[in-house]
């Protein structure tokens, strides 16, 4: 076999997605899909309570419904259930409370599991959960998180003394990474101090979760099939949860219908399956509703967010502080109390701030658990941060763009130690913002914004600016560790090469839409020479896929795309000595190039990939002593994280006389280094973007007083449709990454960090002329209106009623 | 019980039903049609679309009785010989679906709203499909999509597939 055609680079291509065949022909293989030779269905009672003790469930009506196997509560696995973990404990004191998968004598939030029905079908199991009669004390409840640790406040675990789960500090005074912000604050001659609050969040992945389990047979063990992120790190906490060894657990996760963090746990509803399948012996299926989802499946944000700016009156910043209340639900979810550390580095974002402290307190309420959602930390911070630069530059008459391009980091300062310890690697704000604003038209809209100013028109244009960086590629293990988070954050990848020449390569990230399949595809074709169709990827599925850390952090192509170029490279050394025996020459006069092994510096036939892969295969004529072996596994730990950047500007049409926003234009310039598929990357920017905006204008989930979600359904819960969207215009700049041999950075959640405060900034600004400096989340109409209108004793009058 | 008698993806079922049996139920768990898919339980998602005699509709708000004695067609019926409809093309062409989840109803509700208006402008299809929801892709994608498909679709005899637009408008 010889090459001769030149080939194409794969890398930076736009293909078109292999994922696509089967999902748009309906050909998926969605964890509700599966049905098992004697597979029972799984129901579960919820506390309709957000606080109360259980005094006594009747669950014999439901036992002798037709079709009904099992019924059991939380008394009869008491002593077996243990308690769902946290893998991050932020601080060596924290307060963890007990987080039973099924509640035993009390409940903490509306939608806890209180009892399980096993039945033939799931028409029968739901309908016996409504024969079930529970009898409930209620309890007073928490849900406001500054009353829950204020003093005398009533307790969400009263045998735990307290609401605040932890305080953690960083100081960069005392890290050594930056001076003191007592000082900054003393000397400063401007001061800002704002409160934003980051609203709750359902994440509201489309595939509502799913699992099955079936039971292993004599020997033990189970297979779980799981709408989840995370299969690997769940293979391993069941095996702990449940005593099972772990090479007797297989967790697949089949195809995954979004996650966007919300799948990064591991659930009441896994466990629970568990114990039923285990109590039947038969597999078990249980599906949640939409209800349920948004009910349970763990929230994201919610906030409170205290932020101060210290600066001279000619706009450079001095000192930040930051003090945060972050509402953890009930319980501890499985990397909760560390959401808010991820934004805690941060806050100081592309700005050479000089000092910075950060607090931030975790707080127990009678609600849903929070944990990751898509930027988990970052949005958070990022929206605080170019929120208040927004209100600097109004303090001190500068326009915003200004204030940011006076204390951003400039291209030639990279690599770049910022106050808050983190070295960022590469950027180039005024490329990207550059790009944005001719894009964008800033001048000429700022025009028409001072036009509409002076003509007091209704229609009042805001212009919003989030000049964004955020860290990504979780992560380096011994900063985990030093974080005290319970894992590392490494990535796996396996590459075999096939006799035919074919290639099967194994990612221990575990895709849920990102396109894995594709990406991973082009990376191998154009670093062994095989064809982009030749290449199979295998993921998901702890038999086929051994090892991983799965996929979070906008990591797998930051980590896992290295963990895979490495073992490429490692193949074709493997393949070396064969190819130099194939050829006759010294391994030391190879090369490999196009697809082939050549002698140096003569021309004529190579040997490809594919005819070592044969060569291997048949070993019939290896060189002595060589393995009849070219496959290979490479793990990489990363040992800085990944920063893209960009700048996204934003044009709302805010009309004043009935409070609605129209964004009008929306720009996204984003520097996420090299990219492998432009197509993929769109897409990932159009989505994050768009999760973006609906914090800003759309979303919020929504409690009444007595712990109730107002908001567990589509219809209250309200995700934009096509109508409430726009086309937003996209580019790049491109500032490959230094450490990474693909110069690729993370870009699966830059889209929904950037784009929050660019629409809020951009709402803000159209109202500043009244006097408005904030409004917020979501800026519905109602409160847009109020804002614009509060001047009005008229309009006051009609609030007050 | 009920008995029924539907034609689904051009093959005529007769089965019986609960009467409580919903649509998207019967298709799933009866025939083991789970391209079609159930994303929501109050009408909102869309995930479910079918079509019913050629329109769509959410096929959990749809009794299976009341199918009785009609043609449906999914998600696994629309490709006809292999050969994908132009929507389907057109969602792949332009890579206006990630996890794929909501992309069976969103093809159909797409497929009903050609057949509606051929020349559907974006506000149109952005109307068009308001009631398919979807958390990926921020839908621009999908609208160029659509209007990708509507032309290919108004070209007399033109080929079904809707051709080489990838990465049109993305730069590389």
């Amino acid at each position: 076999m010889t090459v001769t055609e030149d080939r194409t680079a794969e890398v930076g291509a736009p293909r078109r997605r292999k994922e696509d065949a089967r999902l748009i022909t309906g050909r998926t293989n969605w964890t509700d899909n599966i049905v098992l030779p004697g597979m029972l269905h799984m129901a579960i009672l919820r506390s309709p309570m957000a606080r109360a003790r259980i005094t006594q469930i009747d669950a014999s009506a439901a036992r002798s419904q037709p079709g009904v196997v099992d019924v059991f509560t939380g008394r009869d696995i008491a002593d077996i259930q243990g308690s769902l973990p946290c893998a991050w404990p932020v601080t060596e004191d924290i307060v963890m409370p007990n987080r039973p998968p099924l509640a035993v004598d009390a409940v903490n939030h509306t939608g806890e599991p209180v009892a399980v029905v096993v039945a033939r079908s799931k028409a029968a199991a739901v309908d016996a959960i409504a024969a079930i009669d529970v009898d409930y004390e209620p309890l007073p409840v928490v849900l406001d998180m500054e009353a829950a640790i204020a003093d005398g406040a009533e307790l969400v675990h009263p045998d735990k003394g307290t609401n605040k789960s932890y305080t953690w500090i960083f100081d960069s005074g005392a890290a050594g990474t930056g001076g003191s912000t007592d000082e900054a604050f003393a000397n400063a001659e401007v001061v800002v101090k704002r409160r934003y609050k980051q609203q709750r969040l359902l994440p509201s992945f489309m595939e509502p979760r799913s699992v099955v389990i079936e039971p292993g047979g004599p020997g033990g063990g189970f297979t779980i099939w799981s709408a989840t992120q995370i299969p690997h790190i769940l293979r391993f906490l069941l095996s702990l949860l449940t005593g099972t060894p772990e090479q007797k657990v297989r967790v697949v996760a089949p195809d995954v219908g979004g996650g966007f963090g919300g799948k990064l746990q591991v659930v009441n509803e896994e466990m629970l399956a568990y114990f039923a399948s285990q109590r039947v012996g038969k597999p078990v299926k249980y599906t949640e509703t939409r209800s349920d989802s948004l009910l349970v499946a763990h929230h994201g944000r919610d906030q409170i967010q205290d932020i101060e700016v210290a600066a001279n009156r000619d706009g450079t910043v001095l000192g930040l502080r930051v003090n945060l209340l972050a509402n953890m639900g009930a319980y501890l979810g499985l990397v909760g109390p560390g959401v808010p550390l991820l934004g805690a580095f941060m806050y100081n974002a592309i700005y050479k701030f000089p000092a910075l402290r950060f607090e931030c307190s975790g707080v127990f309420t009678n609600t849903t658990i929070t944990d990751a959602y898509r930027g988990a930390g970052r949005p958070e911070a990022t929206y605080a941060i170019e929120r208040i630069m927004d209100e600097l530059a109004a303090e001190i008459g500068v326009d915003p763009m200004e204030i940011r391009r006076r204390n951003w980091i400039k291209h030639e300062e990279f690599p770049f130690t910022t106050v808050a310890g983190l070295t960022y690697d590469s950027g180039n704000y005024e490329a990207a913002t550059a790009k944005a604003m001719d894009l964008f038209g800033y001048d000429d809209l700022r025009a028409e914004q001072a036009s509409r100013r002076a003509s007091n028109d209704p229609v009042q244009l805001g212009i919003g600016i989030s000049t964004y960086t955020e860290m990504c590629g979780l992560a380096p293990s011994r900063v985990l560790g030093a974080l005290r988070y319970g894992a590392g954050g490494w990535e796996h990848a396996g590459v075999r090469m096939l006799p035919t020449g074919k290639v099967e390569v194994v990612t221990g990230s575990s895709a849920h839409g990102q396109g894995h399949e594709t990406a991973w595809s082009q990376i191998v074709a154009d670093q062994l020479g095989v064809g982009f169709d030749d290449v199979e990827v295998l993921h998901g599925d702890t038999r086929s896929s051994v090892k991983g850390l799965d996929t979070y952090g906008s990591r797998s192509l930051a980590v896992g795309g290295i963990a895979l170029y490495q073992a490429c490279q490692k193949v074709i050394q493997n393949a070396r000595p064969i190819a130099a025996h194939m050829l006759e020459c010294d391994v030391n006069d190879l090369e490999f190039t196009d697809g082939a092994f050549k002698v140096r510096g003569t021309p004529g036939e190579g040997k490809t990939m594919a005819d070592c892969a044969l060569a291997v295969f048949a070993a019939h004529d290896l060189p002595d002593g060589v393995e009849a072996n070219l496959d290979a596994e490479a793990v990489y730990d990363p040992t800085n994280f990944s920063y893209p950047h960009g700048t996204h500007l934003c044009a709302v049409e805010v009309d004043t006389e009935t409070g609605t926003t129209k964004i009008r234009k929306y720009v996204a310039v984003d520097d996420i280094g090299r990219v492998i598929n432009p197509l993929i990357v769109e897409g990932q920017v159009h989505g994050g973007v768009a999760q973006g905006i609906a914090q800003a204008l759309f979303e919020e989930a929504v409690y009444d007083g007595e712990g109730n979600m107002l908001t567990g359904t589509f219809v209250d819960y309200t995700l934009p449709s096509a109508a409430d969207l726009l086309d937003i215009v996209t580019d790049r700049t491109e500032t490959p990454a230094p450490g990474h041999p693909l110069g690729t950075k993370g870009v699966g959640e830059a889209g929904t960090i950037a784009s929050t405060p660019a629409v809020v900034n951009a709402v803000v600004d159209a109202l500043r002329p009244r006097g408005i400096h904030d409004i917020d989340m979501p800026c519905t109409p109602e409160r847009v209106w109020r804002a614009a209108n509060q001047g009005s004793s008229a309009a006051l009058g009609v609030v007050g009623q | 019980m009920a008995s029924v008698s539907i034609t689904v993806d051009g093959v005529r079922y007769e089965d019986t039903v609960e009467p409580r049996t919903l649509l998207v139920h019967y298709l799933r768990d009866n025939l083991g049609k789970v391209g079609t898919v159930v994303g929501c339980d109050t009408s909102n998602c869309g995930a479910c679309t079918v079509l019913l005699n050629g329109r769509s509709v959410k096929s959990c708000t749809v009794l299976a009785v009341q199918a009785d004695g009609q043609d449906v067609t999914t998600i696994e019926g629309l490709a006809v010989g292999g050969e994908l409809h132009p929507v389907q093309q057109a969602f792949h062409d332009r890579h206006a679906l990630q996890c794929g989840f909501c992309t069976p109803g969103m093809i159909m509700a797409a497929v009903s709203l050609l057949a509606d208006e051929p020349n559907p402008s974006g506000e149109q299809i952005r109307e068009g499909i308001e009631g398919n929801l979807c958390r990926c892709t921020g839908y621009q994608n999908i609208v160029r999509a659509i209007g990708d498909a509507a032309a290919a679709m108004r070209t007399p005899g033109a080929d079904r597939t809707v051709g080489a637009t990838a990465g049109e408008g993305v730069s590389a």
